[in-house]
């Protein structure tokens, strides 16, 4: 019989095994799952997990759409490190992408062109705003009103998407565009710079970057980023401590709602370049996946983001290719954290057999 | 004034699945559970509830579906946190977001099917009241069953012996282990039954409510069931009246548009999204009043023998 016996302490070996077990997993449960769709497992497995890399085209893809995910996962990363459960982080990314992207209509509607050294950065200013607004809804409820954070700032994830179908739909819809909801497209200048020519690869991959070692000298270096995870950890500690728990829920939101409104702002001038209702595509909860996966630590986040981008490029693929349904993605990140939290037990856990001999005893 | 009657027959029905599902997590949380994978189990059970019924015709076998497809998944995440240990929050938030990608990945052949419309069925006698009967003795019969599961839940719950141990394992799971009850097989069935019950609420909107199937059908039901629980103050008779209140809401968005107010119909859409976010905030503004009603060991693992 086997029985689950307690480490002295925690294994950091298992840490970050956990996620590669995990990820072995999901690939023998895919690779059945291929199977009982009739098509070769092995064919089905490189087009989610060899092919995103095969070539630079692929490859610049999957950066591409690596780059809102590590952005926002690390600002999520910075909340749950402090215990702050913020699963909304898909309403600030869209209220990131309305914030943003309606700097950069404004630009385009009133015909001023900027330089893109100032109409960059001004959209993607507007796009961090817009995000700590919205996350700041949620910091409010809990600060003032006990009121929980991870009902309010998924419900806030409803009101946002019915908000971008407002507007598109409504004040914001191109009067010359038929009728469809969607804005006008915005002026080039408003466009973020490209990193490499041939492909859609822009230099917000490069910002998230710098975000990466921003929030490493953030949560190692600095004693606010010190004083949220001691409030995470041990809150007892903390107040005894004096360091504010209220401080430390606005600063994480703040901070994780910034982040992904700055990545919907990038997104919103970088591949969008325009507002549809389909702006929304659930990039703000693989972002929590990718967090998980990441070990809530901004190195691995980078991995991680990677990784589950990879996913979603592949599922493209094979819908393209295979003609696998495109929710297959879905299934596969569902499954690969599912695992992921059930392997992370190895972590605190040793797995003992006990013979039934020693039973008797 | 012939609006009315309609009105509340459709808020007792929009009221329904949360009713249910805010029930199931009732029962999970008074068990010690705490399930962010309502959303999830909701979407499956829809879907398995939708392909039943496609397939078979029979109402009956597409609930017995939904509950089986709800409480397999909850027994799946139960292992997880019982036996595992896991992050609760972390697991229930996976367990949803699998849900809701198994759903779509299962439901892409029935996207665009529809069912027939449910008949509802007529209380002999008192349907034919006027206003009365068309308002409240013409429905679908799981909506009296959904009141009659409240109720038995108030009498198991608090009269009898298996609800007790229930809330003892619940409030302090220490206890109950010393006086030799099984903690942790304790919760797994609570949690099955919670999930199961969740599941018969994702079969009701995907076979009663809608009745079609569409990717993300549950659209946040499974949330708001859970902030249910906390307006109720875990009680489950006020789970029934804040699940009606709610749907009210839902319907109070058609029922301005019907009346031709001019109002923007995604505006209107946000309403029972903002009002729950309300709610819970005037609700939880007293932290003692939360704290003397909410399941002391809510969300806390236990594990016998450290």
């Amino acid at each position: 019989m086997l029985r689950l016996e307690a480490r002295p302490q925690p294994s950091k070996l298992m840490s970050l095994l956990s996620p590669v077990l995990a990820l072995v997993l999901t690939a023998i449960l895919a690779a059945l799952l291929f199977v009982a769709l009739g098509k070769d497992p092995a064919k089905g497995l490189g087009i989610f997990f060899v092919e995103p890399l095969s070539n630079l085209r692929q490859f610049s893809e999957v950066l591409l759409k690596a780059t809102p995910l590590i952005t926002i996962a690390l600002g999520l990363a910075v909340c749950y490190r402090s215990n702050v459960w913020n699963i909304g982080a898909e309403g600030q990314f869209l209220l990131g992408v309305l914030s943003g992207g309606g700097v950069a209509l404004w630009l385009t509607s009133s015909g001023i062109v900027l330089p893109k050294i100032v109409a960059v950065p001004l959209v993607l200013a507007a796009g961090v705003l817009g995000g700590m607004a919205w996350a700041s809804i949620t910091a409010l409820l809990r600060d003032k009103f006990n009121a929980s954070e991870i009902l309010v700032s998924l419900m806030l994830v409803y009101v946002a998407q019915q908000l971008v179908n407002y507007m598109v739909f409504g004040p914001w819809k191109d009067p010359a565009g038929f009728n469809f909801p969607q804005t006008k497209n915005f002026d080039a200048s408003t466009w973020l710079p490209n990193l490499l020519g041939g492909t859609r690869l822009h230099i917000g991959f490069l910002i998230a970057l710098v975000l990466v070692g921003l929030t490493w000298m953030f949560m190692f270096r600095l004693f606010r980023g010190y004083q949220l995870q001691v409030g995470g950890l041990a809150p007892a500690a903390a107040r005894y401590a004096g360091f504010s728990a209220s401080t430390s829920l606005w600063t994480a939101l703040l901070i994780s709602g910034g982040l992904a409104g700055l990545a919907g702002g990038m997104e919103a001038i970088g591949s969008f370049k325009q507002i549809t209702p389909h702006v929304s595509t659930g990039l703000g909860f693989t972002a929590i996946i990718v967090c998980f996966v990441g070990r809530l630590h901004p190195v691995g986040i980078i991995f991680a983001g990677l990784l589950l981008s990879m996913m979603i490029i592949g599922g493209e693929l094979g819908q393209s290719r295979l003609g696998l349904p495109n929710a297959l993605t879905g299934v596969f990140q569902g499954l690969l954290l599912v695992l992921l939290l059930a392997c992370d037990t190895l972590i605190h856990y040793r797995v003992r057999v006990r013979s039934a001999l020693a039973g008797a005893h | 004034m012939d609006q009315l009657p309609l009105l509340i027959a459709a808020t007792l029905a929009s009221g329904t699945p949360l009713a249910l599902a805010g029930l199931g997590l009732l029962i999970n949380e008074k068990a010690g559970v705490l399930n962010l994978g309502a959303e999830g189990m909701m979407l499956v059970a829809a879907i398995a509830g939708f392909a039943a019924a496609f397939t078979t015709g029979s109402d009956t076998l597409a609930f017995v579906a939904g509950a089986a497809a709800g409480g397999l998944l909850a027994a799946a995440f139960g292992a997880l946190v019982i036996w595992l240990n896991t992050n609760q929050y972390a697991t229930g938030l996976a367990v949803s977001l699998f849900g809701y990608g198994f759903s779509a990945f299962v439901g892409v052949g029935y996207v665009g099917q529809k069912l027939s419309e449910r008949t509802p069925f007529e209380i002999p006698g008192l349907s034919q009241i006027p206003f009365i009967g068309p308002a409240l003795f013409r429905h679908h019969p799981m909506v009296y069953i959904a009141i009659a599961l409240i109720a038995a839940a108030v009498w198991f719950l608090y009269r009898s012996r298996a609800g007790l141990v229930l809330r003892a394992v619940g409030e302090s799971p220490e206890s109950a282990h010393a006086l030799g009850y099984k903690v942790r097989w304790i919760r797994l069935m609570a949690v099955v039954a919670g999930g199961a019950l969740c599941g018969v609420a994702g079969a009701f909107l995907s076979v009663v409510y809608a009745p079609l199937w569409v990717e993300g059908l549950v659209a946040g039901r499974g949330w708001i069931a859970l902030a249910l629980t906390t307006f109720a103050t875990w009680r489950p008779v006020r789970v029934l009246l804040g699940a009606y209140l709610f749907g009210g809401v839902t319907m109070a968005q058609f029922a301005l548009q019907g009346a031709g107010v001019n109002f923007s119909s995604q505006l209107l859409a946000m309403l029972p999204y903002i009002a729950t976010i309300v709610v819970l905030a005037i609700i939880s503004r007293n932290p003692t009043w939360i704290r003397i009603n909410m399941p002391a060991s809510l969300g806390k693992p236990f594990h016998p023998g450290t």
